[in-house]
């Protein structure tokens, strides 16, 4: 069971182009900022936004291709989606939503029931079939939505944010649940995200999205390790650069210089851990580092760590400890130097 | 003892006075006709009116056309709300607009254009006597059409104003689960806007029971053919103006006792 | 005819004058003569005729001002008992002019100004070819009355029965003014009305006359309320309808009394 997609689609003026490639027993997460496009990835693969162009595969049966004028409606695609917002029909009881899917499939009345029982009781519900989804708590709610659509058993299970309405204590124990259900699940997973702690706690790859594009894929470790976009970089919480590498000097596009070591001539990504960074009051003396002067322009204490955000070439974030910012007496708007050792800037091709 | 804090407790949701002064006299506007209505009525003979056979004829007559004219405007009205709420065409706006027109037409214009539509003369009145004999002027099912025509707008309106403020996702949701669209419809949509379907129906009724204008103008006026209560009564304002009271006072009852009892049941309302 | 407008008129004048000087002449009389305004309550089938001759009275009575407040006889009755202020009511039949007497709202006895005779309106060309009240009954016929509850189905009710017809109409319209329309739109082949209805319908109908022995004419009373605040005027504007309205009234339709 694999997934393959080129997703063309858009909303108006807003556009996304995505390629993806999952295979089966692989979950992919899709992480990427509110409003970076992941949801109408999600609504397009599920047929709910037309493609403009690119085309879906599934198990190797084209649902969607609008060269070759294919397209199958949502109704008649082996697909689940999981919503963030739970969507149980308030009309109806817990049971008759998980039965919902199997009656419009066809299945008699009764024995639709007995089925929505059973997964019902799977994912811990047993017994509150009878009630409105207006009386259950997030986590039940989200609960029924998961068997509500892998009643159907889906060969693509979309979920879209799934936990992002719970609140922190239900998440956790939602998340345990979540990943027990994915395990056992035997179609391809995909699952949107813009929380990197879940993504990386439940994806075996990453898709990071941005802007309605596909910035870097990779396992978590990979991305995380070498991030190709701010917004990665960011939520790791490690300096990003990018500039053009000669000689083991890097020229940076926003200014500035870096020397690392080994780093191969051409376009390349520098990153350097905030914690490496080094910061003085008298410029220090010493071999391969690179020293430059800055201004604390921020300092935000972290848990035992103080984050100073300092502006200049290159603009830099250091982690220093607090006993470190009373010995360097350092205010906001000071003048210091920046240190960073050669070894410490990891380098990667762009 | 207990008083003070029963009365501080009422007063706690407490209104700005310049809003208790205009809705009491909102309120009042609406009571002082009626109670000058329940004032004036004899009813000593109140009972010996309402037992007369024309009454009770027009009274039938009137319950059946409404409820006629509801169902007909169900049945056609929510696919025409369903369809401007949900789909864009060109020229859609221009016929909502149409569509709505009966709710400011004058209604007596209204029935002097359905005659010109539906009269022996009409557009395709005509075609309809010939084809199948079906004449419509001066007659129940008239008396029906021309209740529809001014009452049905009320029903598209509010039923599409339900449709366009429901989320939509319900329906992704249930089409991503295998629903057909006509499922979706009958399974989801129309019962997510149930609200909206019983209040535009309960208002469609109202204005089909009250409908003066264009029923008199479009299927006349008969006793037990098409002399529904308003006809009733605005005849008995000529001559018996005790009986045009009484009778009024019926179509009052009947209505409020209707609009009262679905709004407990179904519109859910303490 | 000579003689008879200028005796009209010199009536017209004592009247007046007599108004001016006498006790009851109240409001804002003044020596040379009735001046102020009035209101007048009157039939809708009055509405074309009562309107030119409210423009010749202003116009012969300088400093003068007529009002109309034009509804169906009933509805004008039913106003002023509820208290509506005027000087004058135009009835288009006895009965309701009766209500008003019996109720003390008058100030005079009510005089009968004119007559209005039934008549059978027709589509142009009289397709259906109906000549009399006898071809009402053919089968066949849609035919529209006036419901009995209003003056015009009263009176084709009467006339109907004079002539020994049955009929059976297709409805009970509740004003000649519906029972025109249908006629004109085609829905109803023919009903009974006024002559001078007919008359204002214009092109699109046409009248066939009924036999004077079953025919039933109505008549229109009129009178000074008792409420009027100006009764000088009232006084000469009725004193004008039965003279100078005369010939105003007979070109719309209406007989003399």
């Amino acid at each position: 069971m694999t997934l393959e997609a080129r997703v063309g689609a858009g909303v108006a003026a807003f556009e996304i182009d995505v390629e993806l490639a999952v295979a089966a027993g692989e979950l992919v997460a899709v992480l990427g900022p509110n409003g970076a496009g992941k949801t109408s990835l999600l609504r397009a693969l599920a047929g709910l936004l037309p493609l403009r162009t690119g085309r879906v595969i599934l198990d190797g049966v084209v649902l969607e291709d609008p060269a070759a004028g294919i397209r199958v409606p949502s109704e008649r695609r082996p697909i689940g989606l999981v919503f963030q917002e739970y969507l149980l029909f308030p009309h109806l009881s817990v049971r008759e939503n998980v039965a919902f899917g199997l009656r419009a499939r066809g299945m008699a009345r009764a024995i639709a029931l007995g089925e929505a029982d059973r997964w019902l009781e799977r994912v811990g519900l047993s017994g509150e079939g009878d009630r409105k989804p207006a009386s259950l708590s997030g986590g039940q709610a989200q609960r029924v939505a998961l068997a509500r659509v892998l009643a159907l058993n889906p060969a693509l299970l979309l979920l879209d944010e799934p936990m992002a309405a719970l609140d922190a204590s239900t998440r956790i124990e939602f998340r345990r649940d979540l990943r027990r259900h994915l395990e056992s699940f035997r179609g391809v997973r995909l699952l949107v995200t813009h929380d990197p702690v879940e993504a990386m706690a439940m994806a075996d790859r990453l898709v990071v999205v941005e802007q309605g594009r596909v910035l870097q894929s990779g396992t978590p470790a990979d991305v995380t390790q070498r991030p190709r976009s701010r917004y990665v970089a960011d939520l790791v919480g490690v300096n990003l650069f990018r500039g053009r590498a000669s000689q083991n000097v890097i020229t940076l596009a926003d200014g500035g210089s870096l020397t690392a070591a080994g780093a191969a001539d051409g376009d390349v990504f520098a990153v350097v851990h905030p914690r490496t960074v080094a910061l003085y009051r008298t410029r220090p003396d010493g071999t391969p580092r690179n020293v430059w002067e800055g201004r604390a322009v921020d300092l935000d204490l972290g848990g035992d760590r103080v984050r100073v955000r300092l502006s200049g070439i290159p603009s830099i974030v250091a982690e220093v400890t607090p006993a470190a910012v009373r010995e360097l007496g350092l205010d906001r708007g000071d003048q210091v130097w920046v240190a960073v050792k050669a070894t410490e800037v990891s380098v990667y091709p762009a | 003892m207990a008083l003070p804090t029963r009365s501080r407790r009422r007063l706690r949701p407490s209104a700005p006075l310049p809003i208790v002064i205009l809705a009491s006299a909102g309120a009042a506007f609406f009571i002082i006709p009626l109670l000058g209505l329940l004032l004036r009525t004899p009813w000593a003979s109140a009972w010996q009116q309402l037992g007369s056979a024309e009454v009770l004829a027009a009274l039938r007559l009137s319950l059946l056309a409404s409820l006629s004219a509801t169902a007909i405007a169900l049945t056609l009205g929510v696919p025409l709300a369903w369809t401007f709420a949900r789909l864009t065409f060109p020229g859609r706006s221009v016929l909502r607009a149409l569509t709505v027109l009966p709710m400011v037409l004058p209604p007596v214009v209204g029935g002097v254009a359905l005659l010109l539509a539906f009269g022996r003369r009409g557009l395709v009145g005509g075609w309809l006597a010939t084809t199948f004999g079906v004449h419509l002027p001066f007659t129940t099912a008239g008396a029906i059409i021309a209740e529809t025509f001014v009452a049905m707008p009320f029903l598209v309106i509010t039923v599409e104003a339900g449709l366009r403020s429901m989320d939509t996702r319900f329906e992704d949701a249930a089409r991503t689960l295998g629903a057909s669209r006509w499922t979706v419809l009958w399974r989801v949509t129309l019962p997510l806007v149930r609200p909206s379907l019983i209040a535009g129906a309960v208002l469609c009724w109202a204005r089909a029971l009250g409908e003066f204008g264009a029923t008199i103008t479009f299927a006349g006026n008969f006793p037990g053919r098409t002399q529904t209560m308003p006809l009733a009564v605005y005849l008995a304002l000529e001559s018996n103006p005790d009986a045009a009271i009484v009778l009024s006072l019926v179509l009052l009852g009947v209505s409020l006792a209707v609009l009262i009892g679905l709004r407990d049941r179904w519109l859910g309302a303490s | 005819m000579r003689a008879r407008v200028v005796t009209a008129l010199l009536l017209a004048g004592i009247v007046g004058l007599a108004s001016a000087c006498g006790p009851s002449g109240s409001g804002s009389a003044s020596p040379s003569g009735p001046s102020g305004a009035i209101t007048v309550f009157a039939a809708s089938s009055l509405n074309a005729a009562f309107t030119t001759i409210g423009a010749d009275f202003e116009k012969s009575h300088p400093g003068t001002m007529v009002r109309f407040s034009f509804a169906g006889s009933s509805s004008l009755a039913a106003q002023i008992q509820e208290g509506a202020l005027g000087d004058v009511f135009a009835s288009a039949d006895q009965p309701n002019m009766q209500k008003l007497v019996q109720a003390g709202l008058t100030a005079e006895s009510p005089m009968v100004f004119a007559r209005n005779d039934l008549e059978i309106v027709v589509a142009k060309g009289n397709p259906k070819h109906i000549a009399s009240l006898a071809d009402l009954a053919r089968s066949g016929l849609v035919i529209v009355l006036c419901a009995p509850a209003v003056p015009c189905g009263h009176y084709a009710a009467q006339a109907l029965q004079k002539a020994g017809v049955s009929v059976k109409p297709a409805s009970q319209e509740a004003d000649v003014k519906s029972v025109l329309s249908k006629v004109a739109l085609g829905e109803a082949d023919a009903g009974i009305v006024y002559v001078t209805d007919v008359k204002a319908a214009g092109q699109s109908v046409e009248g066939v006359a009924i036999a004077p022995a079953l025919n039933v004419v109505a008549e229109y009373p009129i009178v000074i309320l008792k409420d009027s605040q100006n009764r000088a005027l009232a006084r000469a504007f009725i004193s004008y309808v039965h003279t100078g309205g005369r010939e105003t009234l007979a070109r719309y339709g209406f007989t003399n009394p």
